[in-house]
């Protein structure tokens, strides 16, 4: 096997231009702004202002085959725009890639899937669209369909699936890709845990056994740290560290050590995707601005705005370790509550807890918003740092473990031998 | 999968284009795929499936029946008006489905585009297919209509389907401009429909050209012009006769049509996923 790198990256750069009077949605819009910038450069000889982003800044790295690299990075470090471009799906503004072998990316989960066709019809096609051959899918078929454990309900129409049938089948059609390069970002982060394990094994064992690469992108630490022989750390669009994933994993882990807010702005975090999506999450207001305590009343105001009309809406907030393994969930819909919104609403949301059950110790926060069980409206993982106190009615002395995760009081009843 | 181990692929600024032809090649698969997609969802989602496919230009047939023989007493040339409309709404149907197909494709397909990579040239041909489906049902209908009405089918049926290429060749170079544009520009989206009510007009679907001498060279200059006037000429045997310098200026239009089309496409095609 030779030992030229599988995938080499040199001096890659994305610049985004963003027109600082937004996107011209509309030929009324860039008509009037062409006007304006003529009418401007004619009378001060300048052009019109636009902001420049740089995604990725001369970032360089080598993989080697058979590895699997996990990046890490805050949200907006590029992680996602990196994946975008060794996917081919948008052009480098400067630098050189390389790849060795057939690459294929799962950047979403389902991609393609369409609810008016079957199961085993969307097989075919998710299989189409991924990259596979038609005599590849059918080659896997019985496979695929055993790893999403659908066979009953193959031939119904996906629109009838659950969110969790649904998931899996997705899963399980990209688990069965088998390109050289698989490039895959936090798709993970949908699914039930045990069926995460399942694709995370698969995804390892192919990597292991033969000889595939993957590349890598999660907010779970966890993950990353127990599949990926290296990972890489993006800040701000630039590499900042490249090696074993413990050394780098421990690095990235000892970055948090910002103070945590009492609330986030996200407006501009992420690429034009998230800006044009439905809803976006604007912003989160932790607690009212006062300190967040284990045992004690705590609340939370999500920040949103709605682009266009949605329904079936559902909030959540996830608390993590500073690993990124999630600790505990709190959904709007778990009464079954949806909601739905106009066109251009823009309000807050607010989240009670009579008793926050989190021991004292610092915590990471996913916020999202969910359009019915399956389809994303806006994803923040790892978008914020909340600190919990120790409240009155915890007891002096009790352990503080960084992120800790739930003490619960609970109903504690002695018993002896030959009492009832 | 066997050759793809020491294939190397290289990307860079402007030049990630450079195997478009070849991928667009391996692409096939993908391009039937998202055809058989649009056209069984077409039929799965629609109660009256094929009847739709028939009930509209039926009524249409009336209708411009009605308009042009009737109350425009369009000069007929001996072949039943009805005949007459039917011929010309058959490449009309085509272009117009397959053209409001091509056009909506892009935005239509955003999810895709936004992410996975194939060349997406893909996404505007298979929305072709679906328009060609609901012609062939309408053709097998059109046909023995026609042999009813004492029209004796002739070796020129054989050359139909260069007309229905070439009604293609102008439904994608005229989807091209307006799909790619509408990625930048929502508005084309209106645009699709207003082209097609004065395409209705401008192209000889409720009469004939060869009646209008001082029209039929001005006329040409709409390359649907020549493709019906191709169909009639096919479907309807004698009846007609076949005005080569008018299909020749059609057809030139035709090829710059597509050829701009492509140009255009594939100079935004790199920015698609960036403003989708």
């Amino acid at each position: 096997m030779a030992s030229e790198p599988v995938i080499s990256v040199a001096g890659l750069s994305k610049r985004y231009v963003i027109e600082h009077e937004s996107r011209h949605d509309n030929l009324r819009d860039t008509l009037h702004h062409t006007a304006r910038k003529l009418w401007r450069r004619f009378r001060w000889g300048t052009g019109f202002q636009k902001e420049e982003f740089w995604a990725l800044r001369d970032v360089s790295f080598e993989v080697q085959r058979g590895e699997v690299v996990g990046i890490i990075g805050r949200n907006g470090a590029g992680k996602s725009t990196l994946l975008k471009i060794l996917s081919r799906i948008t052009e480098p503004t400067a630098g050189r890639i390389e790849l060795r072998g057939r690459v294929a990316s799962l950047l979403e989960v389902g991609t393609g899937f369409h609810p008016e066709l079957s199961g085993r019809e969307n097989i075919f096609l998710n299989g189409a669209i991924l990259g596979m051959s038609r005599a590849e899918i059918r080659r896997k078929f019985d496979e695929i369909v055993a790893f999403a454990e659908v066979e009953q309900f193959l031939d119904t129409p996906v629109k009838h699936y659950s969110s969790g049938m649904y998931v899996r089948l997705a899963f399980a059609v990209a688990a069965h890709l088998e390109p050289e390069i698989l490039i895959v970002d936090e798709v993970l982060a949908v699914g039930d845990y045990a069926f995460q394990r399942k694709c995370l094994g698969k995804m390892s064992a192919v990597a292991g056994q033969e000889g595939r690469t993957v590349l890598f992108v999660s907010h779970n630490l966890g993950a990353v740290t127990s599949l990926c022989t290296r990972a890489l750390w993006l800040v701000q669009g630039h590499l900042r560290s490249c090696g074993p994933t413990a050394a780098v994993v421990a690095d990235y882990v000892g970055s948090q050590t910002e103070q945590a807010l009492a609330d986030y702005d996200f407006r501009n975090l992420g690429g034009p995707d998230r800006q044009a999506g439905r809803l976006l999450i604007c912003g989160v207001e932790l607690n009212g601005g006062a300190p967040a305590a284990h045992r004690e009343p705590f609340r939370t105001r999500i920040h949103f705005r709605v682009r266009s009309k949605v329904d079936g809406v559902a909030f959540g907030l996830g608390f993590c370790s500073l690993e990124g393994t999630r600790l505990a969930t709190l959904d709007s819909d778990l009464d079954g509550q949806y909601r739905a919104y106009p066109a251009g609403y823009e309000g807050w949301i607010e989240l009670s807890v009579p008793e926050l059950p989190l021991s004292p110790g610092r915590y990471s926060l996913d916020l999202g918003a969910r359009c019915g069980s399956v389809s994303s409206l806006d994803y923040l993982p790892a978008c914020g740092l909340i600190d919990v106190q120790p409240g009155p009615r915890t007891p002096a002395g009790a352990v503080q473990i960084p992120g800790g995760g739930l003490r619960l009081a609970g109903l504690w009843t002695d018993s002896r031998p030959g009492q009832r | 999968m066997s050759t793809s181990i020491s294939e190397k692929l290289v990307i860079e600024a402007g030049r990630a284009e450079q195997n478009y032809w070849r991928d667009l090649w391996r692409y096939r698969e993908l391009l039937g795929f998202l055809a058989w997609r649009d056209i069984k969802v077409r039929y799965k989602q629609a109660v009256l499936g094929v009847a739709w496919a028939v009930l509209q230009p039926a009524v249409q047939t009336l209708l411009l029946t009605f308009v042009f023989g009737k109350l425009a007493k369009m000069p007929d040339g001996g072949v039943p008006y009805p005949l007459l409309v039917l011929t010309g709404l058959l490449p009309w149907q085509l272009f117009s489905s397959a053209f409001s197909g091509a056009s909506n494709s892009l935005v239509g397909n955003s999810h895709l585009i936004s992410k996975v990579y194939f060349p997406r040239l893909i996404v505007p041909l298979s929305a072709l297919a679906v328009a060609l489906v609901d012609m062939a049902i309408l053709l097998v209908l059109t046909l023995p209509i026609v042999a009813v009405s004492g029209v004796a089918p002739t070796w020129r049926l054989l050359l139909l389907p260069l007309f229905i290429v070439a009604a293609l060749v102008i439904a994608l170079g005229a989807g091209l401009w307006i799909t790619a544009l509408t990625v930048k520009y929502r508005d084309f989206r209106f645009i699709t429909p207003f082209l097609l009510q004065i395409g209705l007009f401008v192209t000889p679907v409720g009469y004939r050209t060869d009646f209008l001498p001082n029209w039929r060279d001005l006329l040409a200059l709409n390359p649907l012009t020549g493709v019906v006037n191709g169909f009639r000429w096919c479907l309807l045997g004698g009846g007609m006769d076949f005005y080569v310098p008018g299909f020749l200026v059609s057809l030139a239009m035709a090829v710059l049509l597509l050829g701009t089309g492509l140009w255009y496409f594939r100079q935004t095609e790199r920015q698609f996923a960036d403003v989708i």
